[in-house]
């Protein structure tokens, strides 16, 4: 009788506290001041709105910092500043801009721990998560588009690339620091400058940015940060010097920005949510495969885009697989975020837990089953078990919307096809997973799952070469690569 | 049809991505291990070493030596034995009255160590041998040859028949999994020797003799294997990686690996064991530097135990 398959659950592996870890914080300090201002033409200036709000830490539900809210003046003012400085700035030569982004790569990285902490204190994630994916990737970013800088006119052999104009653009929460590259490092490669402004409830990381382009030398004007809430955004989309808006966020809002730009000429490019589907076949390496699901939607608390949300496992393994799921569940460290420890950190903000408190309920209410671990959490700030829904339906909310958050939803196939039809049957398309030994079946879905990242036995898999985007209410426009500098320029 | 029997097997117990587990692995090796919770650890780790001595030039002084760096590990500080001292068959006469009565147990390779080519009657006789003058645990080598060629009937026999020549002795079969090539023969070779060894027999890495030893992944792979072994059956087999730990550091996340995967249950000497000499030092090492806050020259610890 093969193990893997044994249907005896009553024994089971004791992970209890015979060896608790100590807490081991990280110590370096974040250099984080009491106010931030805004940063337009080179230099921080204070708001012409003069009001200021509060960001908070999720790690402890305390003001971290103030931030300035920018209104439609301010903006203007840092449109004003981008569209000056645009003409110098894309006729340097390639070369010389490269070397600013150079210059900022090997910044960011002289500074990446102060920034990691300053990114777990402000947004909650795991240090180690900051630490070791979010801090090198942006700087990876950043020296990616040095090297493309100097060599835009082998994009397209035999046609030239011309920058936009000024640039909006507006970012998320979830990986502030790292969209903040992905979006400023095609930009300013192509020739184009920026008016860019961060989530309302993690703009720490963004200004502290601010003064790395100082020390860089980056002429006043060629970003420019605007920090506020939706309102400061609606500025930004609907700017009419902006050439172009590039949005990551959500669905609804991506919609309200493709309706206010119609008719306007300017270029879009959107980034929006996911309900990914995680597809284990029968014949997948199993273990490799759990932590592959786990990492998939318990990575960044699970506010990932691209999170592999939903679990389609083939029905003849469920039952094995989801013991194995909950067991690996039971090891995963929660807590203080700033632990090195911490495997799963704090929910971005309160009104995120509301959000994911809500579809968990209506989880529940619509007769799937829940599990959670018994996890200690801690009690001040905003934090939420890493939680397994198994028994759902296609039609369930918790199978449908995005929750973004540590919430897996488990549902089952019994072949390809099927696989691939419930895979698809979603407004989004933004990443799949498939997970099998087959290397056949592997091209096989790829070319049928409707998504526009399909990761194969690996999930949530990075790299600045590698285009990003999604399918259908996914979004638009590609971020990375080639293709990513292309939505940053036009080919004349 | 009937699959071959190495094919079979490996279907029946499913196969190891190694991007995958080198992956897991990895995250073992991010965990900060402090204060009292480092000391836990590298206690733990002291008392699963076993010392070993695995060289040509071996004497029953050197042996001499070896149990009473077993014995006592270091002048100061309160640090526990280790589980077991380790040593070829022709010296285990000379350290079991050594250590007899102070519950550090004599391990003997036996079997032809390392290669294990040598006829089956000789290897069981030196293991009955070993036995004989005291070994209270048979460190066995499997036959690769015959693993690889998937004469797997072979390896199991064998394997069954230095179970009855150990007697009362633990034994643990060491796979030499650099030499099997790969994640999923590790894994199937594991389930080879789980079924046939008793409750409380271990698995084992590596003879610490070829180029490949102990590594966190193929660590990992044996681990999941002797989990879903234990969740089917409810038979505890024990692990020992071996060779190639030096460092407290990676001792400390080998124990890691095993709270995460198989739990409180194994993280004792009689379930898990580092075979290693070097180890030990470090560990003493690093528990005095908790305990005086400072780091002590390398000279105030004892060296007797050379090798691997």
């Amino acid at each position: 009788m093969p193990a893997r398959k044994s249907k005896s659950q009553a024994r089971e592996l004791l992970f209890g506290d015979l060896w608790e870890f100590d807490p081991a914080p990280e110590s370096a300090p974040a250099h984080i001041d009491e106010r931030y201002r805004l940063f337009i033409n080179g230099k921080y200036v204070a708001p012409k709105s003069r009001k200021y709000f509060d960001t908070i830490s999720p790690r402890n539900g305390r003001k971290l910092s103030e931030i300035a809210e920018a209104n439609e003046a301010d903006v203007d003012a840092a449109y004003s500043a981008a569209a000056k400085a645009f003409p110098k700035w894309s006729a340097l030569p390639g070369k010389e801009r490269g070397k600013y982004l150079f210059r900022i790569a090997r910044l960011l990285q002289d500074r990446s721990r102060e920034f990691a902490v300053a990114e777990t204190l402000d947004g909650g994630k795991p240090i180690k998560e900051s630490r070791d994916f979010d801090l090198p990737m942006a700087a990876a970013h950043f020296f990616y588009h040095a090297g493309w800088a100097d060599k835009l006119d082998f994009v397209a052999p035999g046609r030239t690339l011309k920058p936009l104009g000024v640039v909006g653009q507006v970012i998320p929460w979830n990986f502030p620091l790292l969209m903040l590259a992905w979006k400023l490092a095609p930009a300013l490669a192509t020739g184009n400058t920026v008016v860019i402004k961060p989530a309302e409830t993690t703009s720490v990381t963004a200004l502290k940015f601010a003064s790395i382009l100082q020390d860089a030398g980056l002429p006043p004007g060629v970003v420019n940060f605007v920090t506020g809430a939706g309102e400061t955004g609606a500025a930004v989309v609907n700017h009419p010097t902006a050439a172009k808006i590039a949005f990551t966020g959500s669905t609804g809002v991506g919609k309200l920005i493709q309706r206010s730009l119609a008719g306007t000429g300017k270029r879009l490019t959107l980034e929006l949510g996911g309900k990914a589907a995680n597809i284990v076949f029968e014949d997948a390496p199993i273990d490799q495969a759990v932590e592959g699901i786990i990492n998939g939607i318990f990575f960044n608390q699970g506010h990932v885009c691209c999170a592999g949300s939903r679990l389609l496992v083939q029905e003849n393994i469920a039952t094995d697989f989801i013991a194995r799921l909950k067991r690996r569940l039971a090891v995963l460290r929660v807590g203080d975020p700033l632990d090195k420890n911490t495997d799963v950190g704090a929910i971005n903000s309160k009104e995120q837990l509301g959000k994911i408190r809500e579809l968990v309920d209506a989880g529940i209410a619509q007769g799937a089953e829940i599990h959670q671990p018994s996890c200690k959490l801690p009690r001040k700030g905003f934090y939420f078990p890493p939680t397994l829904f198994t028994g759902v339906s296609q039609s369930q909310r918790i199978a449908r919307e995005e929750i973004f958050g540590p919430v897996l939803s488990v549902l089952t196939f019994r072949t390809p096809d099927e696989a691939v039809e419930k895979a698809n049957n979603t407004c989004y398309g933004l990443s799949a997973g498939v997970w099998t030994d087959k290397g056949s079946r592997i091209l096989n879905m790829a070319s049928s799952l409707k998504a526009g990242v399909v990761w194969a036995n690996t999930y949530n898999k990075f790299d600045p070469s590698s285009p990003f985007g999604g399918y259908k209410e996914s979004g638009f426009g590609r971020e990375g690569g080639k293709h990513g500098l292309l939505d940053y320029a036009q080919l004349d | 049809m009937t699959l071959p029997a190495l094919q079979q097997l490996l279907q029946d117990v499913g196969g190891v991505d190694a991007v995958g587990v080198e992956e897991r692995v990895a995250k073992y090796a991010t965990r900060s291990i402090k204060k009292e919770s480092k000391v836990f650890g590298l206690k733990l780790a002291a008392s699963m070493v076993d010392l070993t001595t695995l060289e040509g030039q071996d004497t029953p002084g050197k042996v001499a030596s070896l149990c009473q760096k077993a014995l006592h590990p270091h002048h100061l500080g309160e640090t526990p034995r280790v589980a077991a001292v380790c040593v070829y068959p022709s010296m285990v006469r000379h350290a079991k009255p050594l250590v007899e009565g102070s519950g550090i147990k004599v391990a003997s390779v036996a079997t032809a160590f390392p290669s294990g080519q040598a006829p089956l009657a000789t290897r069981l006789a030196e293991v009955r041998a070993a036995v004989q003058d005291g070994a209270d645990e048979i460190d066995m080598v499997i036959n690769r040859g015959a693993f690889l060629s998937g004469e797997l009937n072979l390896v199991a026999d064998e394997i069954a028949q230095v179970v009855e020549a150990c007697g009362e002795s633990t034994l643990k079969v060491i796979l030499e999994v650099s030499e099997l090539g790969t994640y999923d023969h590790i894994r199937a070779a594991s389930f080879l020797a789980m079924r046939t060894i008793r409750p409380g027999d271990f698995i084992k890495t590596s003879t610490g003799k070829t180029s490949g030893n102990a590594t966190l992944a193929n660590n990992q792979v044996m681990l999941d294997a002797i989990r879903d072994h234990y969740l089917a059956t409810g038979i505890e087999i024990g692990m020992k990686p071996a060779g190639g730990i030096k460092t407290a550091k990676q001792a400390l996340h080998f124990l890691v690996a095993v709270k995460e995967t198989l739990g409180d249950a194994w993280l004792t000497n009689s379930r898990y064991r580092f075979g290693a000499s070097s180890l030990l030092n470090d560990l003493l090492r690093q528990l005095e530097t908790q305990r005086t806050g400072s780091y002590q020259a390398p000279w105030s610890f004892t060296e007797n135990a050379g090798s691997y």
